[in-house]
């Protein structure tokens, strides 16, 4: 069957058997292999990936599923040379140490500091509670984003300052 | 990582037309929603379909919450993230946030809906539960428009089957609301986050002038299905609250259940989780019922 | 159950101190990992590649009586299926395990455990190969397996390895250690003997990447490459040399980003060996990634051991004798990596921190129908077990005394000018100093305090536990005068190399799989030579590109190759001095080193940079006498001893008494790892660990029915923790160099994970001592805490 979705801006159409999984379909048709997977039963939460905005677990979507939709992957956080501020933040703060958790821990991440600027640490746990790190024991993945969202409040008050003068 | 076996993959439109496409294509089709149960059984080959028919695009007409005086209707597609963040139902039924917040992870909620979750019918699912709790009924759509109305019990046929036929779809869930002084509320004892329920108790309550006029217990992953218990009911109907009263409905509970032991819990400590969450459900559903 | 904290950071650390040298400093590979552009395995893709994947056995025990292929050969894409038949005929159905036994590549004449190796296709892309194994039909004769270790020595039991001539049992090996003579009678004249059995069960190290390869044999050459999930890449190609016959020059291992490791990527396991043959026999590059449950049912597992403890101390709480007699199940065949004089691994050190007047240990391992393995998940060369023992049973000898936990510690510890100390069982401690170690961590918990608010809490029915361990670890195997692992022993390489610019690069023989040796390595040199990190590129990981040696598990990066890296680059340093003495005319001995110039003695202003140096030897005129030009080294380092890292954990939890759940509120690690390169990689190396603790101490486990069936097969039965079950870890440090290594780094890798698991327990433990407990086993789960709270604790096997 053909698929036409949208990745990371870039509208992409493909002949795909119905059952291919989305992480398959960019990994291995796109060779988005930012990406990446880690078990079969979606406990895991190394593939999430945005579907129109939200962090889905890429192993339980259809390809075919995302047809028609947008889908936003790690490969699509940083601005050219410019990281994302999720990104900084855990580069900054040892956020990650193997690597193979952290895009979707950056997507969840950065979803939820899209939608609460301000999170508590409480918050930040419960968000990632669907994603296995076995590298950082998590906390510096809470600073981090605490990190981020320091700094992305920071430049939000410099941005105010500035057009107030 | 594993992979399904070929099925074919089409894409519902409407209602109507996914009961076409299951009246066409018969018990060789599933739908799929969120796909959280479902795609994970396929990939280890627990579950095999020749189609896959995709009822996301139905969100839009199956995806609501909707009060009434007299109940709640809830669209089969609404998601676990749609049930948790609703404020309008957290102050009707509180026991969904409670149970939305231990369902799988936040993650899984984006993208599973409470039509998936029922038409499982894992004993341990948490909102088949909840759904026991509140007397809820399930409205079922077939060929031709035809709906039909079954409660929770007739819902449940066993484990993992339901009474939804093969050219059908659950649709709605009606649940109704009998009293302003209602309370309820949702606990479960569990492994590790987002893993399945060793034991999960829901409880809800009507109280008028300081006596309970009805309650409702429900429990998960104590039985082969998820089990209301009416002998609860019964026990405290028309009685005021109290930590005997608790007491009685725990023991109740812990003697009606069915457990197995397995690599959650022995048996015996399952029944004990029966009776301790029955009564640390019903304190806090009466909690709230006066507040 | 969950408690969400309402607490905002708004300080952090400043990890950005650009040093020159040991400092805190930012990851030089996070610029890939965080852009999506790291290249894993998985992510390796040549053209005309073919995906191969593996039908394994249903069965634990089973004989195979027929295969048939032809319905999976005629399936869509399929380019090659192959059993143990065809690989006979190779000569490759069987091939040597790390501990010199031999496993099976693929089964021939039975299968001896859930999820082995029995026949693997190779098909165009991974659904079709995925389709065909659907399509295998196989003949089982199904036997009776043996799974409860305890009866795997019975005289009825099922003999497993039929395989190995004149095998009338399931016996692998018997050990010993100390002085048992001695040992019984300090007993015999003991005030107080506590005796405890206690038992690690099985669990898995579960990196987020599972095991993998891409072998691509081009038959013109003659030359094999192979992309694959190894911590150890240079001891891999010299076996797939021996096993697969080729030219050890011919093959070329490449390691390349590694997705956690923890001793699971240290074997060769057969897909890895499929693979290969998978590519000699299409002529294509062919990939193979287990799935999760293959990593789960397959791969080198951890612990599975039986302990007896017991311990011997007088009535005031001096400790005399800690003996112990271990019953140890290998699985079907014994792929335990551990240097060949050592088949317990590190286990020996079970005397711990204290001054014992003896120490026994008498150990039995056997085979099970469960797969093989045995040493992996951050164990230190089953030091975690070791740990774990000694940990749990002074703490069940401070519960009979009724003595506090951390005074009966401190009261025994090995002290400061003791040093070198050998323990009864005959390791030297290179250096320690435990005390303060303690202290701090007793001063950040507010030790007292946590006491009387349990003491209050105890008087309202309330349940909290405060648990403590203290460990010392051996790290970094080994000298190689009596540590080998099949006859190659455990040194490292490193080779350095300055360019004309003063830029350099350094190749090493160890492979990270997270730890961030890319920085830490770039460190060292920058720390000898004085040339900033930005400047130095590591390369690792690459079998053609870097030097011998044995890799990466059993904390040896720092200890090891760390240590070549410091010599390396003294090295580079000394030879940069003749140079610097030519350039500034003046004798060597007149000069001084300030990191990254020679300066002339008395005359600062007169100096040399090590860049300027660099560009002198491979630049125009003379150099002098004797001196060829080009600044690099190389060296093969052998420790003259391991290092040992010690720690002190202190461990709050909280129980519900209704539904015996259990919350860690609180965790308090203070390490000594000796020298610090960078505190921020540290602090992640404990941070990892210590959730590794929570995990084994509450939920992980790998556990069987008694048919052998995996009941631990998937990531929603085999448990991990989550950020929900961990707390805000609080970590402290100490530094006791290390006498021995050039630079005193003592290595750090797996100290949490050693240390973690017995404060956890010795918590719940503490916190259900209203109950009379005074031992349970892991996991300790709701269910099984509940158990032990009615006095009917049971062990988990």
């Amino acid at each position: 069957m053909q698929v036409t979705m949208t990745v990371n801006g870039t509208e992409y159409t493909r002949e795909i058997e119905g059952r291919m999984l989305l992480v398959h379909f960019l990994r291995d048709v796109l060779g988005l292999t930012g990406t990446h997977w880690g078990c079969d039963t979606s406990n895991c939460g190394v593939c999430v990936v945005w579907l129109d905005g939200e962090p889905v677990k890429s192993c339980t979507v259809l390809a075919a599923m995302a047809g028609g939709h947008e889908v936003r992957t790690v490969e699509g956080l940083a601005n050219g040379a410019e990281l994302d501020p999720i990104q900084e933040g855990f580069r900054q703060c040892h956020g990650l140490q193997c690597g193979f958790c952290t895009p979707g821990m950056l997507m969840t991440c950065r979803a939820l500091l899209d939608k609460n600027p301000d999170p508590t640490e409480g918050e930040i746990r419960e968000a990632i509670s669907g994603q296995i790190c076995r590298c950082t024991g998590y906390s510096s993945i809470v600073r981090s984003v605490r990190w981020t969202a320091v700094h992305e409040a920071e430049a939000r008050n410099a941005k105010e300052e500035v057009a107030q003068a | 990582m594993q992979v399904p076996a070929p099925f074919e993959y089409e894409r519902a439109t409407s209602v109507d037309q996914a009961i076409g496409l299951l009246e066409r294509l018969g018990g060789s089709a599933r739908l799929v929603a969120g796909g959280h149960s479902l795609l994970p059984m396929m990939k280890l080959r627990l579950a095999d379909f020749e189609y896959l028919i995709d009822i996301n695009d139905l969100h839009g007409e199956l995806g609501y919450i909707r009060l009434s005086d007299g109940e709640v209707r809830i669209g089969a597609m609404t998601r676990h993230r749609e049930l948790l963040e609703s404020d309008v139902l957290a102050e009707v039924f509180p026991i969904f946030r409670d149970a939305e917040k231990v369902i799988a992870d936040p993650i899984v909620r984006n993208r599973g809906t409470l039509g998936g979750s029922l038409c499982q019918a894992d004993p341990s699912e948490d909102l088949s539960a909840v759904c026991t709790t509140l007397d809820a009924s399930c409205v079922i759509r077939g060929p031709g428009g035809a709906e039909r109305v079954v409660t929770m019990e007739e819902f449940h046929v066993g484990p993992y089957e339901t009474a939804v036929g093969d050219s059908e779809i659950l649709t709605e869930i009606r649940i109704p609301r009998k009293l302003e002084r209602a309370g309820s509320a949702y606990a479960k004892v569990e492994r590790r986050a987002g893993d399945w329920a060793v034991v999960s108790a829901g409880a809800a309550v009507w109280l008028d002038r300081g006596r309970i006029v009805d309650a409702r217990v429900g429990l998960a992953a104590v039985g082969p299905n998820t089990t209301g218990i009416p002998e609860i009911s019964a026990a405290l109907r028309g009685h005021e609250p109290s930590e005997e009263l608790f007491q009685v409905a725990g023991a109740i509970a812990a003697r009606s259940c069915d457990p197995v032991t397995d690599t959650r819990g022995s048996a015996d400590y399952k029944r004990h989780l029966a009776d301790e969450l029955t009564r640390r459900t019903l304190r806090k559903a009466v909690e709230r019922a006066r507040s | 159950m969950t408690d969400l904290q309402d607490s905002k950071l708004t300080e952090f650390e400043d990890n950005d101190q650009k040093p020159v040298g040991f400092g805190r400093m930012l990851r030089k590979e996070d610029a890939r990992l965080l852009r999506g552009r790291g290249r894993f395995v998985d992510d390796v893709q040549l053209p005309g590649m073919l995906h191969l994947a593996i039908l394994r056995s249903p069965f634990a025990h089973a004989t195979i009586v027929s295969i048939d292929t032809s319905a999976a050969e005629a399936s869509p894409g399929v380019k090659a299926v192959v059993t143990g038949e065809t690989l006979k005929g190779l000569g490759l159905a069987w091939m040597p395990t790390l501990s010199n036994d031999v496993q099976a590549v693929l089964a021939t004449d039975k299968v001896r455990f859930q999820g082995q190796e029995v026949a693997f296709v190779v098909a165009e892309d991974r659904y079709q190969a995925r389709d065909a194994l659907e399509l295998i039909d196989v003949e089982y004769d199904v036997l009776d397996p043996v799974i409860d270790v305890r009866k795997a020595l019975e005289p009825d039991a099922p003999i497993i390895r039929t395989d190995l001539e004149g095998k009338t049992n399931n016996h692998v090996f018997d050990w010993e250690t100390g002085d048992e003579e001695e040992t019984a009678r300090v007993f015999a004249e003991a005030d107080v003997i506590v005796q405890e059995d206690i038992v690690y069960p099985r669990v898995h190290p579960a990196p987020m990447e599972t095991c993998g390869s891409v072998a691509d044999f081009d038959p013109v050459e003659g030359k094999l490459r192979l992309w694959s999930t190894t911590q150890a890449p240079h001891a891999h190609r010299t076996l797939y040399a021996i096993v697969a016959g080729i030219p050890e020059h011919k093959i070329q291992v490449i390691a390349p980003d590694i997705g956690g490791g923890f001793g699971n990527k240290v074997p060769i396991y057969p897909g890895y060996v499929h693979s290969i043959v998978g590519s000699i026999v299409t002529g294509k590059p062919v990939k193979w990634m287990e799935d999760r449950s293959e990593n789960l049912i397959s791969t080198g597992f951890a612990r599975d051991y039986i302990m007896r403890a017991e311990i011997a101390a007088t009535n005031d709480g001096k400790i005399l004798a800690i003996r112990t007699n271990v019953l140890a199940d290998h699985g079907a065949f014994n792929g335990t990596a551990a240097p060949v004089k050592y088949p317990a691994g590190f286990f020996g050190v079970f005397t711990g921190s204290y001054d014992l007047k003896a120490a026994h240990c008498k150990m039995t391992a056997v085979y099970t129908n469960k797969a093989p393995g045995g040493v992996a998940y951050a164990c230190s060369f089953r030091i975690t077990e070791a740990v774990y023992l000694v940990e749990r049973i002074v703490d069940a000898l401070a519960y009979q005394l009724e003595m506090d936990p951390a005074e009966l510690r401190l009261k025994n510890f090995i002290q400061p000018e003791q040093f070198p100390y050998t323990t009864k069982t005959g390791w030297v401690y290179d250096s320690g100093d435990y005390e303060p170690t303690m202290r701090l961590a007793m001063e950040m918990a507010g030790y007292d305090e946590l006491r009387r608010e349990q003491a209050e809490k105890r008087a309202r029915g309330e349940l909290m536990g405060i648990g403590i361990s203290f460990f010392t670890e051996a790290v970094g195997a080994g000298p190689r005068k009596n540590m080998d692992i099949l006859g190659l022993g455990m040194a490292d390489g490193c080779e350095l190399r300055i360019h004309p610019t003063g830029k350099a690069v350094v190749r090493l023989s160890v492979k990270t799989q997270g730890q961030g040796h890319e920085t830490t390595f770039a460190q060292i040199i920058a720390e000898e030579l004085g040339i900033p990190p930005a400047d130095i590129d590591v390369l690792h990981g690459d079998t053609d590109n870097t030097p011998f040696g044995l890799g990466t598990y059993g904390s040896r990066s720092t200890p090891v190759s760390g240590a070549a890296a410091a010599l390396v680059a003294r090295k580079v340093r000394d030879k940069a001095k003749l140079i610097a003495s030519a350039m500034l005319e003046v004798s060597v001995a007149d000069l001084d080193w300030v990191k990254g110039a020679f300066q002339v003695k008395g005359d600062p202003g007169r100096s040399v940079t090590i860049q300027d140096i660099a560009f002198r030897t491979h630049g125009a005129g003379d150099l002098p006498d004797g001196v060829e030009g080009g600044l690099e080294a190389q060296i093969c380092y052998n420790p003259s001893n391991l290092t040992y890292p010690h720690g002190a954990y202190i461990c709050v939890v909280d129980i519900d008494p209704g539904t015996a759940e259990v919350k860690v509120r609180r965790f308090i690690a203070v390490d000594d790892c000796g020298t610090r390169i960078n505190p921020m990689i540290i602090e992640g190396q404990v941070h990892g660990g210590l959730a590794d603790g929570v995990g084994m101490a509450l939920m992980e486990m790998i556990s069987f029915d008694s048919d052998g069936n995996c009941l631990g097969a998937s990531l929603m039965d085999y448990l991990i923790p989550t950020a929900l079950e961990t707390p805000d870890w609080e970590t402290g440090y100490t530094v006791t160099p290390s006498p021995h290594h050039p630079i005193g780094a003592k290595g750090i890798g797996e100290s949490a994970t050693v240390g973690s698991p017995p404060a956890i327990v010795n918590a719940v433990v503490d916190a259900l001592k209203p109950f009379g407990v005074r031992h349970a086993d892991m996991p300790l789960t709701p269910s099984r805490v509940w158990d032990a709270m009615r006095g009917q604790a049971t062990p988990p096997i």
